[in-house]
């Protein structure tokens, strides 16, 4: 077995179990997505409006919170220190850790937003529009909050100021991820424009993440 | 005297003692002109006075990105150079960048509702200008929250070149969607469209803005080489104490 | 000087653009007192740099 598939096997299984916080991003998605029809009342057709917006900033909350366990837990046990001074190249190393990170913490939220959807009023079309944008969207919010977390890693009280940096860089995605869902309930603009731009997204964030982070983990060094 | 005697902070400093006050002098010169100029320029025959407006938030949107553009070569400056002084230059220019954004924000606003009868759209370029501002605020956190300066300079250099896509994304935007906001009319291939009678005083205003950065700017750097003096000094008596 | 019938955001951006500018400018030379303070106290107490001695 390679370093990288047991580096990202471990990942998995680490977030799996108790304290790993695989479920906890989920949670809060149902709190978001809960809480909004109390605040904004039991109008059925507003909520059938705006749900999409609501499922995808839940959606994105809950990626910006879950991102502080992406670093800091190999930085308190030491290993951050392994991957540094190991043999394989820190920007795989840290992709493996953020594809870990999503399968774990985002894609539940992709399988959960069907669910909360109905809560929302949201029929079938709306529905899978919104899962479709969110199972192409997470992927950027996690390797864009991985910049983030490298950036901030070694930060006693880091956890804010990630969110913080990460937010400018994820706006676009959560702006292509809501345009590309109501494109597909209520047009005009057909669905494939914007979708195909929240893939680029997607695409880009993959390679610059990765990069970004693992510059900023040699250079955050001591 | 070339480039690299300004590595040295104590020459730098110097160097900025003697530049300062013709810097400062030049800058009233040149926004006396340039605000007599604005106020003799002609009414717009569509926007009427309101176009005197867009001699400061022009300016400013100019230098809202020129702030990060400077942010992003003082952080090449860092990471692939390692000059001495390009993580003070770096620091220095943040504030001085969120404050024209910020200017430039709130003048296209108030340029905005006599205009299009609205203070504020969600349109690419003042969602993406709105967005710079959110960056430079988070740069000024990343910069207040790592106390030791080098490694802050580092690590903020790379969080600058990560958000310098964004300031491409700014110029173009107005070319790519077709919203609110009117498209470029001063830095074109083909040359302005403005009428000079309005183009001369927007040149004179930006030109004095940009000295007023750049002096600000020298002068920021001045007080951070400063800054790192005090704080070794500091450390330094804290080591010398007894007891320790 | 006639400013015409939204003279108000006029005079509103001007006026904003002062506020923040002479703002930015108080704290840089606020801050170049402070620490030109702070250098001197230093200095007096004895403190000296490493590269203030070659200097010498």
């Amino acid at each position: 077995m390679t370093a990288l598939s047991a580096l990202f096997l471990r990942d998995l299984r680490v977030a799996v179990r108790i304290g790993g916080g695989a479920m906890i991003g989920v949670l809060f998605f149902l709190a978001v997505v809960a809480l909004m029809p109390f605040a904004i009342g039991p109008d059925l057709a507003l909520l059938q409006r705006i749900g999409p917006a609501i499922l995808w900033i839940g959606a994105l909350l809950a990626s910006l919170l879950a991102l502080d366990r992406l670093l800091s837990a190999d930085l308190e046990d030491g290993s951050l220190d392994l991957l540094l001074m190991s043999g394989t190249p820190l920007e795989l190393a840290v992709a493996a850790k953020a594809l870990a990170h999503w399968l774990t913490t985002g894609l539940p939220l992709v399988i959960a937003s069907p669910v909360f959807a109905l809560f929302l009023n949201l029929d079938l079309a709306a529905t899978g529009a919104v899962a479709a944008t969110l199972l192409a969207g997470t992927p950027a919010l996690t390797f864009i909050g991985l910049i983030g977390a490298g950036l901030t890693v070694t930060l006693r009280r880091g956890g804010i100021l990630l969110s913080v940096l990460v937010l400018p860089l994820a706006i676009p995605v959560l702006i292509f991820g809501v345009a590309a869902s109501n494109a597909a309930i209520v047009g005009p603009l057909p669905f494939g424009t914007p979708f195909t731009i929240l893939c680029a997204l997607t695409l880009i964030s993959l390679v610059i993440g990765p990069f970004a982070a693992a510059l900023a983990l040699r250079q955050g060094q001591e | 005297m070339g480039l690299i005697d300004l590595a040295n902070p104590s020459r730098f400093l110097s160097l900025t003692d003697r530049l300062l006050p013709w810097l400062a002098g030049a800058t009233a010169l040149v926004f006396a002109i340039g605000l007599y100029q604005a106020s003799l320029a002609p009414d717009d025959y569509q926007q009427g006075a309101t176009v005197k407006i867009m001699f400061l938030h022009v300016p400013f949107a100019w230098l809202a990105m020129f702030g990060w553009t400077v942010m992003t070569i003082a952080a090449f400056g860092t990471l692939v150079w390692r000059h001495p002084l390009a993580d003070v230059a770096a620091k220095a220019a943040a504030p001085i960048g969120a404050a024209f954004t910020l200017l430039c924000l709130v003048t296209g606003s108030l340029w905005g509702r006599p205009m299009w009868g609205t203070y504020w759209v969600w349109d690419a370029r003042l969602t993406s200008v709105f967005i710079l501002f959110l960056m430079y605020l988070g740069v000024i956190a990343l910069w207040r929250t790592i106390e030791e300066p080098t490694r802050a300079g580092r690590v903020t250099a790379i969080l600058t070149l990560v958000g310098a896509i964004n300031i491409p994304i700014i110029k173009y935007s107005v070319d790519f969607w077709n919203t609110l906001h009117q498209p470029a009319a001063v830095m074109r291939l083909d040359g302005p469209t403005i009428h000079s009678s309005i183009l001369i005083p927007l040149l004179i205003m930006a030109f004095a803005f940009t000295l007023l950065f750049v002096t600000l700017h020298l002068a920021a750097m001045r007080n951070e080489i400063l800054r790192r003096r005090v704080r070794t000094m500091q450390l330094m008596r804290a080591q010398a104490a007894p007891g320790h | 000087m006639d400013l015409g019938p939204h003279a108000a955001f006029i005079v509103l951006s001007y006026a904003a653009a002062l506020v923040v500018l002479a703002a930015l400018v108080g704290w840089i030379v606020l801050d170049h007192r402070a620490l030109k303070r702070t250098l001197k106290m230093l200095d007096a107490q004895g403190v000296t740099r490493r590269s203030d001695k070659a200097v010498q």
